[in-house]
């Protein structure tokens, strides 16, 4: 084979793929392509009847993007931000725009620490956190956990082994805490000089 | 209502929430008859997306019936039964006015850089979503649209969110007619990208994964090509022997931020959250499109940097091209293509999963089992 100007030859020519393949070459013209071209200057084609939304009501100071203006007139009001997750959202929102690493790394560290605050909460709630049903786990069992995976040549197989500890690991890291903070408050309740055993 | 709700990685429940109120005279609340899990949850359920809080509800792609609306809605009733794009949108801003609805720049306060988006963190405007009875959709004259009668219910779920994003995909590639067009990813979105490469004029649609029995779907549902990459040393070389060794005009990436196929990638992305997303098939598709090519990228990936092979994109004088996808623009063909046979989308359907054992769908769909491709959510009120 050389490198020449011509396009490869297709394995399977058009007029036999025109034949074959239901809709072949329907949008063949762009004119027909509803994303081209990409940009199209046509306000009145949303069905939206304003030119700025009404707002809605701010019910609470909503943490915003310092690369907005102000705050955009509709927005989500699930979970407002609380406790200590909260304090550190707020401080990414109002310190960094999003071009700036540390805003989304103190968003990811406010996701762990609200995983642990909302886990401990729970703890005293009705409803505790269950790992086993929470990550839906059983499904092992009852859709072919193995045979979907054994002998299949999955890549993903690879590092199956770190899902039970990047799950499981901070529950036991929490209990090993727990654990020693529940030592310390008994060793300190106990007189001095009294062998612990 | 009953409600998924997001507990930690890897941990999600049903709980009890308040029915979402009228926030706005432009919202409806929408009670939900089906809805659907996507590649993109698992990127929020494994917690690689900032600002994903405990007690959030998500679920971008749903269809329901009109609940209740506010005083300036005048497109829709209550009782109509309604499909809604996964973008929330205003309309009128200056993305909007343009088409880029995925783009509005009304509608999310936390980020700038996305739009709005049902149960997508709070980096995408926080909004509860879908999985769940009952459901707020902001510019209810907007986003949603009252269901064809002939538009079966499932084929009506993949019209918001899979189905738009593979045919937009395509759509970006700017396929010419014989073009070579290599999909990395046969997801939902990856399937229907390939199946739609075709209906741009496609002379060759080559479908890459490493789940064998997706590939095989890509094969019998959107006549592809297929190599699992695991089978081969270099899945590049692969290409480039399948194409003359020119590269392929066109490659779509249909995987996204969890992208497989290196340990060290995909292992401080998706796993230690190091990078905002892994770029195996990304770079994958840098290498294997030819000079001068196009790279279409409808995976999604987080706000933080990712180590991408720029310098190949740079020297090889191609073009990339992305987005999230503005679902409703894509609707009227999208309808017309499949009245006439041409796109099935619930073809792609195999698992039908009551709302109330979610957390099992979400682990068959995210840990690949029982040939799981397309996992659809029944609510208890359906
Ligand atoms: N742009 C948008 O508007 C938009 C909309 C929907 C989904 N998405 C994104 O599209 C992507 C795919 O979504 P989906 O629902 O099809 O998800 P999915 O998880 O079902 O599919 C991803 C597929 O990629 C495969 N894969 C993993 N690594 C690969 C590699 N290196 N090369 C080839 N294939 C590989 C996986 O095995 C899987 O089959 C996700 O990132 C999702 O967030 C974007
Ligand atoms: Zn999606
Ligand atoms: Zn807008």
């Amino acid at each position: 084979m050389a490198y020449t100007p011509d396009k490869p030859a297709l394995p399977v020519p058009i007029e036999e793929l025109r034949a074959r393949i239901p809709g072949w070459g329907a949008d063949l013209d762009p004119k027909d392509r509803p994303a081209v071209p990409r940009e199209r200057f046509d306000p009145g084609a949303s069905g939206a009847h304003w030119d700025f939304p009404d707002r809605q009501p701010e019910k609470w100071p909503r943490e915003r993007s310092i690369e907005h203006a102000f705050l955009p007139p509709v927005f989500g009001t699930s979970c407002p931000p609380k406790g200590l997750s909260g304090a550190i959202r707020k401080v990414a929102y109002r310190r960094y725009s999003e071009g700036r690493a540390a805003h989304w790394l103190l968003l990811i560290a406010a996701d762990r620490v609200n995983v642990v605050e909302a886990n401990l909460a729970s703890m005293v709630s009705l409803r505790p956190d269950n790992p086993i049903t929470e990550t839906g786990i059983l499904s092992e069992f009852s859709h072919h956990g193995l045979s979907s995976r054994l002998g299949k040549k999955r890549t993903d197989v690879k590092h199956l082994w770190l899902d039970p500890i990047i799950v499981g690991g901070p529950w036991v890291v929490r209990g090993l805490l727990g654990y020693h903070l529940i030592r310390v408050v008994r060793r300190r309740g106990r007189p001095r000089g009294v062998p612990t055993g | 209502m009953r409600a998924m709700v997001y507990r930690g990685p890897y941990r999600i429940r049903v709980e009890e929430k308040d029915i979402p109120p009228i926030e706005h005279p432009n919202d409806a609340i929408v009670r939900v008859s089906l809805a659907a899990i996507c590649g993109s949850d698992l990127h929020l359920y494994h917690g690689m997306m900032p600002d994903t809080r405990v007690g959030m509800t998500f679920g971008h792609e749903f269809i329901g019936v009109v609940h209740e609306v506010g005083p300036s809605v005048q497109s829709l009733r209550v009782g109509d039964r309604v499909m809604v794009p996964f973008n929330v949108y205003c309309g009128s801003c200056f993305f909007c006015a343009r088409g880029l609805y995925s783009n509005c720049h009304n509608v999310n306060p936390n980020a700038t850089a996305v739009g709005g988006i049902y149960g997508y963190s709070h980096t995408c405007g926080g909004y509860d979503g879908g999985q769940s009875e009952y459901v707020r959709v902001p510019f209810a004259d907007v986003g949603p649209s009252v269901i064809p009668d002939w538009l079966e219910d499932e084929d009506a779920v993949l019209c918001t969110d899979a189905l738009a994003t593979g045919y937009f995909g395509a759509q970006l590639g700017d396929i010419a007619e014989g073009d070579v067009v290599v999909v990395f990813g046969a997801g939902p979105v990856g399937l229907f990208a390939a199946k739609s490469a075709w209906l741009m004029g496609a002379g060759r649609v080559i479908v890459i994964d490493h789940l064998q029995y997706r590939l095989d779907k890509a094969q019998s549902f959107a006549h592809a090509e297929t190599y699992n990459f695991t089978e081969y040393a270099d899945i590049v070389v692969e290409m480039k022997k399948a194409t003359d060794h020119l590269g392929a005009d066109v490659v779509i990436d249909a995987v996204g931020a969890e992208a497989d196929g290196n340990f060290l990638q995909h292992v401080t992305s998706a796993k230690f959250k190091l990078q905002g997303g892994s770029p195996v098939a990304l770079n994958w598709a840098i290498d294997s499109v030819r000079k001068g090519g196009t790279v279409s990228v409808m995976g999604a990936y987080g706000p933080l940097f990712s180590a991408v092979k720029f310098g190949d994109a740079m020297n090889k004088g191609l073009t990339l091209r992305m987005n999230q996808c503005p679902v409703k623009r894509q609707w009227p063909r999208l309808f017309s293509h499949i009245r006439n046979g041409y796109l099935k989308p619930s073809d792609i359907v195999t698992h039908r999963i009551p709302l109330e054992h979610i957390a099992e769908g979400y682990h068959i769909f995210s840990a690949k089992l029982d040939n799981c491709i397309k996992p659809l959510i029944v609510p208890n009120a359906a």
